[in-house]
């Protein structure tokens, strides 16, 4: 039996029964689904069918979008990581719509967890669809000492296992041979009787199911009535009953688990051990990515890369055709001027050859800086100072790409060594008394990487409140690195005392803030329910596999928004609109927040990018309590224009704007009171 | 099946159970969490171990080889009984 239900054709069924007959005579192109729970090494499978990097990730929310490849004559699908198909959030949704359009399913089980896992697959096999199982992870059980009698449990689901091991690709050989023997299997016994009541206007088995079962969004589409509560209760109890039995029967077990990895995971639970660890790798963490990552790669990347190699030459080849004026400074080993020169193009370098190369000479000297001006305002635009092209490309590409990778490099390994998620149940508790669970701590993390990459990974968190919270928590208080390493270097001139004054107001901030959106924030947040799976080494080969395929789906998302952020402030600039901005914040500036006029500049440059309001403050000889209350300012105020419009993409307008006029009047405001104790 | 709110007085909430205890669970909260707690493998009847009980009340339980974390205010609508050996 063809069990047709991709939902638009539903109520195509006999027309589609006979296309796909025919389709099968002409070729043998099949849609194959792989699906399974969180972590069982599904996208490894995906990867290897596919020869793609996908995502392969412990926490869910990393791949709903969909990712298809071909293989051999059949396509392939890969799923979100879910524990069952009720539509309970997007990738529910998202999975349950591919599923039900499929001719086969791979259902990858991971055989640690088989407990947890076959649940999902009677599900599958309930709804009626043909289904291999791939056991993953084999290897591990041998290591364990678990033994499965695959055979037995092949027996009672009535689908054939295939032992697999997705790391070191053991029985991936069989895979086609799983696609051939891919059958429907036992379903449970009570099914039969209550699927008997079903409204007639659902044909599919599997459609069915899944409305008896309580989804409502396709008992929409198919103008069904779901099941009861009680009919819902009672097929997932029998379903549970049934797979405990079968995995009583089919499992056993000769010794106890890894013991010193086990003991290091209970120690990083408990507050009182687990805070040292955390201080532990958080120190290892800032050596990694604060000193050899934002240090030494991004100097190199930067000022070599892009300004000194990238920009120098663009700049320079568009002289070549316009009126350019270009200021060259020769600087010694400690950035003092030791030579200048300017040059003038009316015409652009090629209509003046004997200075173009008096130029070329001057300008390759070691330590120089050319600084280009443009005269025509579209050539300013792309190329000059805060050009499209220019600046933007450096401060994507030669920035923040190598911070981004260093930043996600650490998440996975966090992540598949175990220790993120008890992490996130440590600090579970602290976490809730702003109405968020410990998932939370994962975009919060990112934040000090890149807001605009926190802004994204909100996406994990469970409901719509926990997620305006920790957006509002991002944008308010948390100082991304770019700015962190010119607070540091301000601070550092500056003493312990605006230190202090530093923590304490942002971290009050914090906490009012945090505070009094859980109490406005109608509803309630979701309790933290973390599956955690073993503490271990991580593969190498997985965390940089993640590592290349988050960062790139980062610059896919969010790249083009820095372009756009250039491309408004590089008009503003051209129309004048920057200097009238300025001229109005200049004595909220001086008056208010006591700050020399040319900090207005700054904060308006700070919105391109945060790090510019801080680095601006840079040329300025600010007194240490004028220090405290400039960066103050800067942290709480507005992000930079991408992660302003990547949080509009993910939060709407409404909120996006609230949150965004909030940090304006929070920063002046905080900024101001500090300003008029302290100055 | 028995609703969440009536407690006799040997059963307990999970937030009030002590670190190494086993425990076999009598009811489930009702709704989505419920489900999803099926779905993890924790069903009514199930004997597990709690293996932390954390300043706060986070909850982490082990099953066979399965470690969950659960919040306290999930925790908190979970009832179970102490098992005696």
């Amino acid at each position: 039996m063809k069990d047709d239900s991709l939902l638009s054709k539903i109520d195509f069924d006999k027309s589609k029964l006979t296309l796909h007959d025919a389709s099968i005579i002409i070729n043998k192109t099949k849609k194959i689904i792989l699906a399974g729970n969180p972590n069982v090494g599904k996208s490894l499978i995906f990867n290897h069918l596919s020869g793609m990097y996908v995502d392969v990730s412990n926490f869910p929310g990393t791949t709903v979008s969909i990712t298809k490849a071909k293989y051999k004559d059949h396509e392939v699908y890969d799923t979100p990581g879910i524990y069952g198909l009720s539509a309970f959030n997007e990738e529910e949704i998202v999975a349950r719509d591919i599923i039900l359009s499929g001719d086969i399913i791979l259902n990858v089980v991971n055989a640690l967890h088989l407990e947890r896992d076959l649940f999902f697959t009677q599900q599958l096999i309930d709804m009626g669809l043909k289904v291999s199982v791939l056991l993953n992870f084999t290897d591990e059980l041998k290591k364990r000492k678990i033994k499965i009698d695959t055979e037995r449990l092949s027996k009672l689901l009535g689908v054939k296992i295939f032992e697999t091991s997705a790391v070191s690709k053991e029985g991936f050989d069989k895979i086609d041979e799983a696609i051939e023997a891919a059958a429907t299997g036992n379903r449970q016994m009570e099914l039969g009787k209550i699927l008997h009541t079903l409204n007639e206007n659902v044909k599919s088995p599997a459609s069915s199911l899944l409305i008896m079962e309580g989804d409502t969004s396709l008992a929409k589409i198919c103008n069904a009535e779901c099941g009861s509560p009680d009919e819902r209760e009672l097929i997932f109890i029998n379903r549970r009953n049934r797979i405990n039995e079968i995995v009583s029967e089919v499992e056993s077990e000769d010794s106890k688990k890894g013991e010193f990895f086990s003991k290091l995971g209970k120690l990083s639970l408990n507050p009182i051990t687990g805070l040292p660890i955390l201080a532990v790798v958080l120190v290892l963490v800032y050596f990694f990515i604060g000193d050899l990552i934002s240090q030494r790669v991004v100097d190199f990347t930067e000022n070599t890369l892009g300004k000194e190699i990238f920009e120098y030459n663009v700049k320079s080849f568009v002289a070549d055709f316009t009126s350019t004026q270009i200021n060259v400074d020769i600087l010694d080993e400690n950035d003092n001027l030791i030579d200048n020169k300017i040059f003038n193009f009316p015409q652009g370098k090629n209509a003046d050859p004997v200075s173009a190369d008096e130029f070329r000479t001057f300008s390759t000297q070691p330590n120089s800086v050319s600084d280009f001006t443009f005269t025509n305002p579209i050539a300013q635009l792309f190329f000059g100072e805060f050009g499209i092209i220019t600046m933007t490309i450096t401060y994507l590409f030669f920035l923040l790409f190598p911070l981004v990778i260093g930043f996600y490099f650490v998440m996975a390994l966090l992540e598949d060594s175990g220790y993120l998620p008890r992490l996130a149940t440590m600090l579970d508790k602290f976490l809730t008394r702003f109405g968020l669970n410990g998932k939370a701590v994962i975009p919060i993390m990112l934040g000090f990487g890149c807001i605009t990459m926190a802004n994204i990974t909100t996406r994990i968190l469970g409901t719509s409140r926990e997620k305006s919270i920790v957006t509002a928590i991002l944008q308010f208080v948390i100082p991304c690195s770019a700015q962190l390493a010119v607070i540091t270097v301000l601070l550092s001139s500056a003493g312990a005392g605006p230190l202090l004054i530093y923590i304490v107001t942002i971290t009050t901030v914090l906490i009012v803030l945090s505070t009094l959106m859980n109490r406005i924030l109608p509803g309630e947040s979701s309790p933290l329910l973390l599956n955690l799976p073993s503490m271990q080494i991580p593969k190498i080969g997985n965390i940089i596999r993640k590592t290349i395929f988050r960062s790139y789906a980062f610059m896919k998302e969010a790249g083009v928004w820095f372009f756009v952020g250039a491309l408004g402030i590089g008009l503003m600039q051209i129309s004048g609109l920057l200097i009238i901005w300025q001229d109005i914040l200049a004595p909220l500036t001086t008056n208010w927040l006591k700050l020399p006029k040319e900090t207005a500049t700054a904060f308006v440059m700070g919105m391109v990018r945060r790090d510019f309001g801080a680095a601006g403050l840079f040329d300025m000889s600010l007194t240490s309590m004028q220090i405290s209350v400039a960066i103050i300012t800067i942290t709480l105020f507005v992000p930079c224009i991408a992660s302003f419009v990547v949080m509009l993409k993910e939060r709407g307008w409404k909120e996006g704007l609230t949150i965004w006029f909030g940090t304006w009047i929070t920063a002046f405001t905080i900024g101001g009171i500090v300003a008029q104790i302290l100055i | 099946m028995k609703p969440a709110n009536e407690i006799k007085t040997s059963e307990l909430t999970l937030n009030k159970v002590n670190r190494g205890s086993k425990i076999t669970i009598i009811s489930l909260p009702a709704g989505n969490m419920r489900t999803q707690l099926i779905r993890m493998g924790i069903t009514e009847g199930d004997s597990i171990t709690c293996i932390e009980n954390l300043p706060g009340g986070t909850i982490v339980i082990q099953k066979s080889r399965q470690e969950i974390a659960i919040g306290h205010s999930l925790a908190k609508k979970i009832i179970v009984i102490l098992q005696y050996e």
